[in-house]
């Protein structure tokens, strides 16, 4: 056996180091660069003076406010009730809680579409909630409101599991010793608990977001689909794909992933800040 | 779910019950606050996850048995899960095979670009399924890049089923790395560093020593991988061409009978995905059972 260069040292000794590497390169390349480097190659057949046209087109720029907009409110709702009930499993203990524990995770595991025929069982106008919203006036399905619902399901499992292992892992003595120094239950949650649960909680509604803006299968059911007032992008994006509109569709596509490319980076720098701050991996 | 609290409760028992009744530890809430916030997330959880799960076995068992029996058993239907079933075989073990080699790459050597290739793995969950099924079509399709080289060749990808399984792959891509990378990382690599000085070879070292330690999360990384797969709906509509029989999924056969207000049908295939889902979650549990079990029996041992 020969003996270890420097180089090699560094990088660590276990043998396989250029197979697993390269293999990973080389598959990442095939399956995700390569699909995505279509839609930057198609993208450049357009002018400029054309892509502008087609973003800023009144139907795109409606696409965008309903997308981004439900989706934002959908991770704000999820964050204030993931932490809510982040809290209530990790510190409470009553019966079904491991039930109610497993059920949070539902929206990861159930098939789009599924959820999306479910939510219109429930929320359309003859649903079991929708039946009690009609004679309030509130239109849940085939509105803007019924592509916030549908986005806060999808949404609703990120700021729970992000915010819940916090909660678990936190020292209870530093919750006893602020009690001790004189603060109130109350003051101890908001100037001790809460400033830790900040960057988990921000980590959540920017992964629910993310999560939401690209989401299609449950929207499509229960927003009506209307251009302009419930359309939302990956849905324009799709019509524009059927009419074989190519690069329409791929100029809208591009908005929607510079966006979430954003959004997966600024989520890498507030996980790396939650490790910081509470030095565990969120 | 609170692996520390349940294993408090179960190395020290007494610690865990009312020392005097009435008594309020320092971090615990009154009882008016606990039982406030554990009634609105019910009513939060009840309105956003119960209510859609029950409506789905309603509306797929309101017509009885035999409804239900007969439009699964429908030939379309059944088609539809043969090609679900087909997909998820051909996507799920590509991508479990580029969870551990890319675990192993990331987890146990340091190199330049470490963090770039960290975050790119990540990409494929920063796109819309829509695109996903897009980008599928821009390089395959009649009008892509490679759509005229293939059309000589005759080979058919986009609107069947080879265009399925690759957008399918695309978007499950990173599940068991993403699974598999932190949980090596924190368990270290002190332990094939030993097999290695103990004259193993590489392939005996993953085999023997690190996929036995990792394999609850491995386990649990193909079950999410599986059940995206299956599910996967906005990537494989753009590809599919929805010809019944031949390429619908089953996600979308759901949607094609919806679409044709065959309500009792779509809800009896749905019904099925929906088993797949809980299949999935109860795995989840097991699987942190399991490993509260490993941490607990190390516990012990200490």
């Amino acid at each position: 056996m020969g003996g270890l260069t420097p180089s090699r040292a560094r990088r660590g000794v276990l043998p396989g180091f250029g197979l697993s590497t390269g293999f990973t390169i080389f598959y990442l390349g095939l399956v995700v660069l390569l699909p995505l480097s279509a839609v930057a190659l198609k993208a450049s057949e357009l002018t400029l003076a054309q892509a502008w046209d087609i973003v800023t087109s009144p139907r795109a720029l409606a696409s965008y406010r309903i997308s981004f907009g439900a989706a934002a409110i959908g991770a704000a709702i999820n964050t204030v009730f993931g932490v809510l009930v982040a809290w209530v499993l990790a510190r409470y203990r009553f019966p079904g809680r491991s039930l109610v524990d497993a059920v949070v995770d539902l929206p990861f595991a159930l098939p789009t579409a599924v959820s999306g025929i479910a939510l219109l069982a429930v929320y359309a106008r003859t649903g079991w909630i929708g039946q009690w919203l009609e004679p309030l006036g509130v239109k849940s399905a085939f509105s803007p409101l019924g592509v916030v619902i549908a986005l806060t399901f999808i949404g609703l499992p990120f700021v729970v599991r992000t915010v819940q292992p916090v909660l678990e892992d936190a020292e209870v003595e530093v919750e006893e010793a602020a009690a001790v120094l004189g603060a109130s239950r109350w003051q101890t949650f908001l100037r001790v608990i809460l400033p830790t649960l900040v960057p988990p909680a921000l980590t959540g509604f920017a992964l629910a977001f993310a999560r939401a803006l690209g989401e299609y299968g449950s929207v499509v059911f229960i927003s009506g689909n209307l251009p302009l007032r419930t359309e939302i992008t990956p849905l324009l994006i799709m019509t524009k794909l059927e009419q074989y509109d190519y690069a329409g569709a791929t100029a809208i596509a591009t908005v929607m992933l510079v966006a979430s490319f954003a959004l997966l980076f600024s989520i890498n720098g507030l996980q790396a800040w939650t490790r910081r701050r509470v030095g565990i991996a969120a | 779910m609170s692996v520390r609290a349940e294993e408090l409760e179960r190395l020290e028992p007494a610690a865990a019950a009312d020392p005097v009744p009435g008594f309020r530890r320092a971090h615990e809430d009154p009882p008016w606050v606990r039982r406030l916030l554990i009634g609105v997330a019910l009513v939060f959880l009840t309105g956003f996850l119960l209510l859609p799960a029950a409506a789905v076995l309603w509306e797929a068992l309101r017509g009885g048995v035999e409804v239900w029996l007969a439009a699964i058993t429908q030939p379309d239907a059944w088609a539809a899960v043969k090609l679900t079933l087909l997909v998820a075989a051909i996507a799920v073990p590509l991508n479990t095979l580029f969870g551990v080699a890319a675990a192993w790459s990331l987890t146990r050597f340091r190199f330049r670009g470490q963090n770039l290739l960290l975050t790119l793995i990540d990409l494929p969950f920063g796109v819309s399924p829509v695109i996903a099924g897009m980008c599928t079509v821009l390089l395959f399709g009649g009008q892509g890049l490679f759509g005229p080289w293939l059309q000589e060749h005759g080979v058919r990808i986009v609107f069947a089923v080879p265009g399925i399984v690759l957008a399918t792959v695309f978007v499950t891509f990173p599940f068991v790395a993403r699974e598999l990378i932190p949980f090596m990382q924190q368990q270290g690599k002190e332990e094939e560093e030993a097999a290695l000085v103990m004259g193993a070879s590489g392939w005996q070292i993953l085999s023997r020593v690190t996929v036995p330690n990792v394999r609850w999360s491995l386990l649990y990384g193909v079950i999410l991988c599986n059940a995206r797969a299956m599910g996967e709906f906005g990537a494989v509509s753009v590809v599919s061409g929805h010809i019944r029989g031949l390429t619908n999924t089953l996600p979308l056969h759901v949607e094609v009978l919806y679409n044709e207000y065959a309500f009792r049908a779509a809800f009896a295939s749905a019904s099925l995905l929906f088993l797949l889902a809980l299949l999935t979650l109860v795995a989840k549990k097991l699987m942190e059972w399991q490993q509260l079990r490993a941490r607990t029996a190390w516990e012990r041992a200490k």
